[in-house]
């Protein structure tokens, strides 16, 4: 049996004005219909840090990442604000497909196009008009470096996406975000579909991608959140429980349920 | 009787009847083939019928045929391939969705002949187009679009949801996921049917009986205008198919020799029919391979 904790009770930390953020959300709620999937929910994410998004399946963790880019727009209705460089876009008349291309996301299983892995980063591109071979070839380059497969495929840049390892398609994926030079990159359970190896390798990737870019994670593996993130939130039932630094939210998490969670001893 | 037994008598009940159905297959084939291909020659693929002495052969026949696919093809597939588009990938769960798909059910479910009928008395009638070709092609359309439209939404929507998403959260536009990144994943099923359902064409009779007309006015193969009288190409000239040829042999022919024509005709459509099956395959895989670039 699940425990009843109340919603009353949260800590969700917020950051003064020295703090500069990629984004935030203020009032953020999502409905499925009828089915109210996320509450409330305000968390602001500091530039150029891993924030992880935590909690049990169901939470509205992966709810709330898609929000962000506007990816349930056809499936849900999001209300609230979605504040990126001083810009409202949950609203109607912004132009999706170009916070698209600034906001990447990464799914959860590796979703390599069935074309070469040279198409797979530049297809979107092209298709933005860049049509200069040379600036194509050198993105090609600098998204793989970014994303640490340059070494294992710069010599088969023509072979299928498909012929890859797990691990090596799910880079590309992130390699194919970083072509569109977005600057949050929302990932979507990156890792959950991938071994221990590759696991180590996109996080490894991920560390060094902070310095460059803002990054959201949503995971259900807690240790992935204590070796990777700066900020932690976690999300229960629907509402977000707890938003802290992780070291704090891992030593002393300040209210009951995340406790429990980051314990073990949940539910 | 414990488990392994019941599998057992399951297994051979099912071989059985597999082997039934392989078998009457496998003894159509071979009669027709049998039957027919003694009396296959050159000239009888080539010349041209006459049936009242009995000679010649069927070759315009066999070039109507091949014409009126191309022109019930080049008519029927852009129209499918957007209302495949359509049902697989805009049309939202509605009650009007739902009636399009049962429209297209029943017009796939509707009699050759009765397409046939309606061919004739709209185009060739109503029209006054006559009996031709393109009436043939029209109302072939009206056959081979359900099925087609069916096939493509169906090789759409089994590309994998995780492809769209990839495609929207890069930025591309619905449309541009929808033409660059699924419809190549999806290219070999769709070729696939397109081809099986050329197959199916080819070897269609009763529309074509009362649109594309019974008679094969002997046309000029060096003059390939399409506005001229003669030419091969004119679309509003009477061109009896292959398959038509074979009813009509078999049940107005006065040659002697009359089964032994039909005979020779179904064999070579059968092997015209089994020759699509196998290019669907062979394409099929090759586009495949060529997509997915796993050689």
């Amino acid at each position: 049996m699940l425990k009843n904790y109340s919603f009353e009770k949260t800590a969700v930390q917020t950051f003064d004005e020295h703090t500069t953020l990629a984004m935030k959300t203020e009032n953020m709620q999502v409905f499925y219909g009828s089915n109210h999937a996320m509450h409330d929910a305000s968390l602001a994410f500091p530039k150029n840090q891993i924030t992880a998004l935590i909690g049990a399946s169901g939470s509205g963790k992966s709810t709330y990442l898609r929000s962000l880019n506007r990816m349930n727009d056809t499936i849900a209705t999001v209300t609230g604000k979605i504040w990126y460089h001083g810009v409202d876009i949950n609203q109607p008349n912004v132009n999706i497909y170009e916070i698209r291309r600034h906001i990447g996301m990464v799914f959860q299983r590796p979703n390599p196009f069935a074309k070469s892995i040279r198409e797979n980063i530049i297809y979107a591109l092209r298709a933005t008009g860049v049509k200069n071979k040379k600036v194509l070839d050198e993105r090609v380059e600098q998204s793989l470096q970014g994303a640490a497969l340059w070494d294992e495929v710069k010599d088969s840049l023509d072979k299928s996406a498909l012929a890859l390892s797990g691990g090596q398609q799910q880079r590309l994926c992130i390699a194919r975000s970083l072509a569109m030079s977005p600057d949050v990159l929302l990932l979507d359970e990156p890792c959950s579909a991938l071994d221990p190896i590759s696991t180590v390798k996109v996080e490894e990737t991920l560390l060094e991608l902070q310095k460059k870019y803002t990054i959201i994670i949503v995971t259900h593996n807690m240790q992935q959140a204590a070796r990777i993130s700066s900020q932690c939130a976690f999300f229960h039932l629907g509402h977000v429980m707890e938003y802290s630094p992780t070291t704090t939210m891992f030593s002393t998490p300040q209210i009951q349920v995340t406790q429990d969670y980051v314990s073990g001893s949940f539910g | 009787m414990n488990a392994k037994r019941k599998d057992l008598l399951a297994t051979i009940i099912i071989d059985v009847i597999v082997a039934t159905v392989v078998g009457i297959l496998a003894f159509l084939l071979a009669y027709i083939l049998i039957s027919g291909l003694p009396h296959v020659s050159w000239l009888f693929l080539t010349g041209s019928a006459d049936s009242f002495s009995g000679a010649g052969g069927i070759g315009i026949q066999l070039f109507n045929s091949f014409y009126l696919l191309i022109l019930t093809m080049l008519i029927s597939i852009p129209i499918s391939l957007g209302a495949g588009i359509y049902l697989a990938e805009y049309a939202k769960d509605n009650w009007r969705t739902r009636l399009i798909r049962s429209a297209i059910e029943v017009l796939s479910s509707l009699p050759s002949v009765v397409v046939g009928l309606f061919g004739f008395l709209l185009f060739v009638v109503k029209f006054k187009i006559g009996f031709s070709v393109i009436s043939g092609a029209i109302a072939l359309t009206f056959f081979n679009l359900p099925l087609l439209t069916r096939n493509i939404e169906e090789s759409l929507s089994a590309v994998s949801r995780s492809q769209r998403e990839a495609g929207l959260s890069l930025g591309l536009s619905k449309w541009k996921t929808e033409i660059g990144i699924i419809l190549p994943v999806a290219l070999p099923g769709i070729v696939t049917g397109i081809v099986l359902s050329a197959g199916r064409v080819f070897g269609e009779a009763a529309v074509l009986i009362y649109t594309a007309g019974q008679s094969a006015p002997v046309t000029n193969f060096s003059d390939w205008n399409p506005m001229d009288a003669a030419s091969p190409l004119n679309p509003f000239r009477p061109a009896e198919t292959l398959a038509v040829h074979i009813w009509k042999v078999n049940t107005e022919g006065l040659a002697t020799n009359a089964a032994q024509l039909s005979a020779a005709a179904s064999a070579v459509l059968i092997i015209a029919v089994l020759l699509f099956n196998l290019f669907a395959r062979v394409l099929g895989n090759y586009l495949y391979r060529r997509v997915t670039a796993s050689k």
